[in-house]
């Protein structure tokens, strides 16, 4: 079974940060991208990127904890944090290569995208259908058929 | 804390002081945000008959209660000063990410007054506000001066509202520039200027919130979906607002050679010389990616890469606005030249309406030879010509030779100049048109004369129902100002609320709609009959500005071409407002606002619209 994961389409995302703003309100209960699990990138002129936690396979965050307060549950994917465990030392979010982990301004420990239960809110909210639930082999999937069609045009 | 901040921050320049004031939920209830804000903040700020380029205008910078929620289109900001265009209340409206940091940092409004002693630029960091030295950044255009600071204060969340060199050479059409968007119009980039302020840089950390989360959440996902399903709103992502163009051009209402035709040729309806400043030609040609504001699920700001030619490698926005101004009312067909004067624009911190309108006003005097190239530099200022157009458009940021008489805008420039150039000068109360002949749309003619800040296609839009038939564009008729009063009430609440014009046909009763978000984001009850009242009560106080600035009913008018000269060609030719017919217009209009035969709001009037204590000076 493939674990599905939040990925944005470059081409689709306008940059409009509701994934970012609904993702706090359900969180949080309040609106703040900076306490968004969901992160939001433009850049100028034209480039606008959404991302989330990837889910990754052998995960640096979990292993750069000193604390031992992150864990990856092996059946969904998803980056557990232990709130009792963490004491917002940040190392994690220095591991982590996307950028997509956030410290808790007031709480102090971090938080990472649970993929809301396996039905991410961010993505039902996204008015350009830029993001998607998907998993690496769907994912691959479409980038063949992008391939294909670039192809197809060409004969 | 639910929607509004409650506060508002102070900046007096002179005495280099800031002070946060608490605003009571009386006066957000009454005055909304955005809009209303602005145009009560201004009023109580700004004492009557100031020169507007003096310390004694103020700068009001205001959001809406929507603002950084979920609630689609809300991520707008609206800034308000005293017009150096128009002597009369000036506004201007711009979006992304700088008004939702200000919300952030924990202020519904700003006011900037007095004057710095030297050039500087703001930093509100939070609750900690700093004045920095912008002499670094004197002299450097929008873009750059947005990049500079973020990479000084090292932070990709600070966002920055800038002017360029035609904000601090006091241009008084200069404009106002954040996030790759612009507050345009009214020139209030001039006011910023003249106080010695570059730039005010934002970083917030608040967290906002509403009344009821889930209900507003449910709500919001069915507005999102609207939008995504809306075909108006369809085009607007695919295309942008030039997709418009052929539409206009088609109905004979698109300006050309400043506003002299409707056709570029006599003999055919649409010819081929629209074809290369089409939308599809544009789609087709030139990278045309979507760009969307803080919140929105439109996307209407498209931005145009332009790949090859002379002007490759110029990467700008370009709007349907645009296309008109520096395109087809200076003669232009060439579409990256408009790409590239509009370009030149953005980084000068110039109005390209304004700009475009000025520079076709003096391309028809020197084609009449009121001027000569001695006069233009040696710049053959001709129709047409946009190597020269954008050669010239520096010229009036730096106020350069005859620049220094355009910066003054058409209004002005046309007095000075004299000698039967007023008639061709193209702007009501001193505010350059945009792009729509209004002899062929005459509702929307008296929505440009009546209009608070001078000749606007946004304060009533009724342009698209002339254009879809629901109202006959040819005709002066009773009943065309009942209809140009409703739609600038409830458009002046959608400045207030602060949402995007363009979400319009997602709401379909945007009265109770609004009222019930409303409800739902600040926790205070109001009914749709008195939100529909407090947009009528922000528009009279609007008016009560004016007045209180001395406008006579003289002030609302259009020009002497519009007024005269009946459209050449096309397909509204011969078609023309005459004074009568304004007068008829006017008449009708005042009538059903409630304001005498002079457009003078009565006491019952402001009474009923709770706004009698403000203004006794100037009601009757």
């Amino acid at each position: 079974m493939h674990r599905r994961f939040i990925v944005s389409d470059p081409d689709k995302c306008v940059g409009c940060r509701i994934c970012g703003l609904v993702c706090s309100l359900i969180k949080e209960k309040g609106f703040n991208p900076l306490l968004s699990r969901i992160r939001s990138i433009r850049m100028e002129p034209t480039f606008n990127i959404s991302i989330a936690c990837c889910l990754c396979e052998d995960p640096t965050c979990v292993k750069s904890c000193p604390k031992s307060a992150l864990s990856k549950n092996m059946e969904t994917g998803i980056i557990h944090v232990n709130k009792d465990k963490c004491n917002g030392c940040a190392w994690c979010i220095e591991s982590c290569e996307f950028g997509t982990i956030i410290l808790h301004p007031t709480k102090k420990t971090v938080a990472i995208c649970d993929l809301c239960v396996g039905d991410p809110k961010c993505i039902q909210y996204c008015p350009t259908g830029a993001l998607m639930f998907v998993s690496t082999e769907e994912i691959s999937q479409k980038t063949r058929e992008k391939l294909f069609k670039i192809f197809a045009e060409k004969l | 804390m639910s929607g509004y901040t409650y506060k508002i921050l102070i900046v007096d320049l002179t005495a280099e002081k800031t002070n946060v004031k608490e605003l009571p939920k009386s006066f957000c209830k009454k005055f909304l945000g955005g809009n209303g804000f602005g145009i009560k903040l201004l009023y109580d700020h700004v004492k009557p008959g100031i020169d507007p380029l003096s310390p004694d205008n103020v700068v009001v910078f205001a959001v809406g209660p929507f603002l950084g929620t979920s609630i689609p289109t809300s991520g707008k900001y609206i800034v308000y000063s005293k017009s150096p265009l128009t002597g009369f209340q000036g506004e201007s409206v711009s979006s992304s990410f700088w008004g939702h940091s200000l919300k952030m940092a924990g202020y519904d409004c700003l006011i900037i007054k007095g004057r710095a002693k030297r050039q500087t630029y703001l930093f509100i960091d939070d609750n900690i506000i700093e004045f920095r030295s912008a002499r670094e950044l004197w002299g450097k255009n929008c873009i750059e001066t947005e990049r500079l600071i973020r990479e000084k204060i090292g932070d990709d969340n600070v966002h920055v509202v800038t002017i360029g060199p035609a904000g601090e050479n006091l241009v008084r059409f200069a404009c106002i520039y954040n996030d790759g968007r612009f507050a345009g119009r009214t020139g209030i980039g001039a006011v910023l200027g003249s106080k010695q302020i570059k730039a005010v840089a934002v970083r917030g950390s608040n967290t906002i919130t509403v009344d009821k989360p889930d209900e507003l959440l449910d709500l919001c996902a069915d507005l999102i979906e609207r939008c995504r399903n809306n075909p108006t709103i369809q085009t607007y992502r695919t295309v942008g607002t030039s997709g418009k163009f052929n539409q206009f051009y088609k109905a004979g209402i698109v300006p050309i050679n400043n506003f002299q035709r409707s056709t570029f040729e006599e003999t055919e309806l649409v010819s081929e010389d629209i074809r290369n400043i089409s939308a599809e030609y544009m789609m087709e040609h030139y990278l045309n990616k979507p760009m969307g504001c803080l919140g929105c699920a439109i996307a209407c700001g498209h931005i145009h890469f332009i790949r090859e030619g002379i002007y490759k490698n110029t990467v700008v926005g370009v709007k349907y606005e645009t296309i008109y101004a520096l395109g087809s009312n200076c003669g232009v067909k060439y579409f990256p030249a408009i790409a590239k004067a509009n370009e030149l624009c953005d980084k000068l911190g110039l109005d390209t309406i304004s700009t475009g309108v000025t520079i076709a006003w003096a391309m028809e005097c020197f084609e009449n030879g009121l001027f000569s190239s001695r006069d233009t530099g040696g710049i053959d200022l001709s129709f047409g010509d946009f190597e020269n157009l954008i050669n010239f458009i520096p010229k009036i940021a730096y106020r350069e030779g005859l620049g220094n008489l355009l910066a003054e805008g058409v209004k002005r420039a046309s007095e000075k100049t004299g000698k039967g150039s007023k008639h061709f000068a193209i702007h009501s109360k001193g505010l350059e048109f945009p792009g729509y002949d209004v002899r062929g749309l005459k509702a929307t003619g008296l929505a440009f004369a009546v209009s608070t800040r001078g000749a606007c296609h946004l304060r009533a839009r009724v342009y698209s129902s002339e254009i879809g038939g629901k109202i006959n564009r040819f005709k002066v008729e009773k009943g065309h100002g009942k209809y140009v009063a409703q739609r600038e009430n409830l458009l002046t609440l959608f400045d207030s609320l602060m949402l995007c014009k363009f979400s319009e046909e997602i709401w379909n009763e945007p009265y109770k709609e609004f009222a019930n978000l409303y409800t739902l984001v600040t926790g205070m009850t109001i009914t749709s009959r008195e939100i529909r009242t407090a947009g009528e009560r922000i528009y009279n106080l609007e008016k009560l500005f004016n007045i209180r600035e001395g406008w006579t009913v003289k002030d609302d008018s259009l020009p002497p071409r519009i007024l005269k000269e009946p459209v050449p060609d096309g397909v509204a030719k011969g078609s023309i407002i005459t004074a009568d017919e304004l007068k008829f217009l006017l008449d009708d209009y005042y009538a059903v606002r409630g304001w005498t035969k002079n457009g003078i709001p009565t006491k019952k009037k402001l009474i009923k619209l709770g706004i009698d204590d403000v203004s006794e000076e100037v009601t009757v």
